[in-house]
């Protein structure tokens, strides 16, 4: 790809911290330092992380509704359909939209269809299923499961240089700094 | 440490992330197959056999193999699946809603208790399709299918409100277990011993590696997924009780129903956890995750949902009375005197009277007594089902068409059976997934480590 560089390109650097407390310290000093394409891991989520690390992500929510508001419509629309348009029942002279029977089954697929754009969305947004990640190529990275801590940042931020960025994360008290193979 | 604090403790003192993951992974990856397991395991087979052979019996030969008979036209299937979905109860009411009650002591049994609900509903879910005895046919009176007899189901019947309740509460348990177990298969993934146990679980993981930015995701989602199934919880055995209060038959259409049903169901399902508990942690000696704590707690919880269900009864028993209906007082006094009144009092001993001793610490507090206790409640449980469903129908409206109830053989087998797939399921779950979180316990070491650094420790 980077034709212009003799060197090997790289994915990015990934730093290890041995703590959840540096990590959050690092973090907010990644920020700082102005790199954008970054993002940190460790194997349990960590309070206020992400506000360290300057991102925030707030749309899961309302794709979640939407899925909800689906299976509101499609479980009223399904009801009416068959109870009063294709199957209509006169039981004793009864409405033919009673309503309120139909609630339990409403609220239901509403809860289904929601749960469903939870888990799914989830998947989708975090860009899961991923066979391979470049990631994966460090040994040390294993511990993220585990009880690792790590900060990587990306070649493709704007202000990224390999040795600079290098030199930068080590500076953050880092326990050690990878390079990552693409 | 003092003893009281120790008793108190949702995790044994002096674990680290690393011997956390470890201790429960190991389960998993490394802990020999062990006898008791194997014994366990094909006792399980052979029920599940049993049940495999009864539905055969079942399809070839019709509901006639069963006692039902007119007037008692729900038997042990319909008691048997409201006895599974109630135990079902516990792991979702565990997972979601305590999470949003931020009970800490939820983190080291949310696992398991969700995979009991898993397959507790697994095994309710077999009695509503196999009581129709035509499941081919039967399928099309519950499953809104566009067929060539142009016909579709009923949806204003309790009993339609029942498949789409189960159905959901099904679905949405299994999806909350399995992102809950995401970040843990990228544990096993990168820790198993073996290459072919790493890409199994690998693709389970699928490809989750622990980013900031896809925790903040999972945590709101699962926030979203715990406000979704609580309400759930509380209207799937709202829905079941429907399917008894719609109807007009003596001691079934009562208000006090639904409220009534769920308290049951938590009470049930409290106890199935204990039952399965107090051996598992001992088996694989994780009593420094499930410890006291969750013990006494639990017990705590049976006792509320056992007076609840206490208070149930007394206004059952009640409005039967007060109704001045003619076939209600019968009802209430045939339950007391009538050919199955031994039941009714076996069931009172279980569930109200026996519980009672979970109002001493020292009960609590004791294990052995403990486990009996589950076992109790749960048969208590049951018998609970087998009262309202067949001394209500034995004897309703017109004294002509009474009669009596008998289970046949294959009553027992189907129940027996439906164990058999249970415990099948539950031991097969405990040997190739990790039975307690790994990465919830992580969060909860996190922290206990931030309430000691806050607190007097500091």
């Amino acid at each position: 790809m980077h034709k212009e560089t003799a060197e090997p390109s790289v994915f990015g650097i990934l730093a290890e911290f041995s703590s959840e407390k540096e990590l959050l310290e690092a973090a907010a000093k990644v920020r700082d330092e102005g790199y954008k394409s970054t993002d940190a891991y460790s194997a349990y989520p960590i309070h206020g992380l992400l506000e360290a690390l300057g991102k925030k992500d707030s749309l899961i929510p309302w794709f979640i509704l939407a899925c909800g508001l689906i299976g509101f419509a499609s479980a009223w629309g399904l009801q009416v359909f068959v109870a009063v348009i294709d199957y209509p029942l006169n039981i004793g002279g009864r409405p033919l939209f009673s309503w309120p029977a139909f609630l339990p089954i409403v609220f239901e697929l509403t809860v289904l269809f929601a749960a469903f754009g939870a888990v799914f969305g989830m998947i989708g947004f975090n860009g899961l299923p991923l066979p391979y990640h470049p990631l994966f190529n460090v040994e040390a990275f294993k511990s993220a499961s585990r009880d690792g801590f790590f900060i990587g940042i990306e070649s493709t931020d704007p202000k990224f240089d390999r040795a600079k960025t290098a030199q930068f994360l080590k500076g953050l008290k880092a326990k050690g700094v990878y390079e990552v193979e693409p | 440490m003092s003893d009281h604090s120790r008793l108190e403790a949702v995790i044994a003192p002096g674990y680290t992330l690393t011997s956390v993951t470890d201790k429960i992974g190991d389960i998993v990856t490394k802990d020999p197959i062990r006898k008791g397991w194997v014994g366990g395991l094909f006792l399980g087979f052979i029920g599940l056999q049993l049940f495999l052979m009864t539905v055969l019996m079942l399809f070839e030969f019709g509901v006639g193999i069963w006692g039902i008979n007119i007037p008692v036209g729900w038997g042990f299937d319909i008691i048997n699946f409201v006895w599974w979905i109630g135990i079902g109860h516990a792991g979702t009411l565990i997972s979601a809603i305590l999470l949003l009650f931020r009970q800490d002591w939820r983190t080291s049994i949310n696992r398991f208790a969700e995979a009991m609900t898993l397959f507790a509903v697994a095994c309710a879910a077999t009695f509503p399709l196999l009581h129709m005895g035509r499941p081919e046919v039967g399928f099309y009176w519950v499953a809104p299918i566009p067929n060539v007899m142009g016909m579709w189901p009923q949806f204003r019947s309790p009993l339609m409100w029942d498949v789409f309740a189960i159905s959901t509460y099904g679905t949405v348990s299994l999806l909350f277990w399995i992102v809950g177990l995401i970040p843990d298969f990228a544990t096993l993934r990168d820790h198993a011993d073996k290459a072919w146990k790493r890409n199994i679980f690998g693709v389970f993981a699928m490809g989750w590696r622990g980013s900031a930015i896809h925790w903040g995701r999972y945590e709101t989602i699962y926030l979203i997924l715990a406000g979704l199934a609580t309400p759930l919880v509380l209207s799937v055995h709202t829905i079941v009780s429907f399917d008894f209060a719609v109807a007009q038959v003596p001691g079934w259409h009562t208000t006090v129903f639904p409220p009534y049903f769920v308290a049951g169901a938590i009470y049930s399902g409290f106890a199935m956890v204990l039952t399965l508990m107090i051996p598992l942690r001992k088996f694989y000696k994780l009593e420094d995750f499930i410890t006291m704590r969750h013990l006494n707690t639990m017990a705590k919880v049976m006792l509320t949902t056992g007076l609840i269900v206490a208070y149930g009864y007394l206004i059952e028993g009640f409005m039967g009375w007060y109704s001045g209906s003619v076939y209600e007082r019968y009802m209430l006094l045939n339950r007391f005197i009538g050919p199955y009144a031994p039941y009714y009092y076996a069931l009172l001993a279980c569930n109200v009277l026996i519980p009672q001793c979970l109002w001493f610490r020292s009960c609590r507090r004791n294990i052995p007594l403990l486990f009996v206790m589950s076992l109790v409640i749960n048969t208590g449980m049951w018998l609970e089902r087998f009262i309202i469903i067949v001394t209500s129908l034995h004897r309703d409206f017109l004294p002509s068409s009474w009669g009596m109830y008998y289970p046949t053989i294959f009553d027992w087998s189907m129940f027996i059976g439906t164990m058999g797939l249970f415990f099948s399921l539950l031991f097969i779950f405990v040997r190739i997934l990790p039975v307690i979180s790994i990465f919830e316990m992580r969060v909860l070491l996190s922290e206990e480590a931030h309430k000691k650094s806050g607190g007097s420790h500091a």
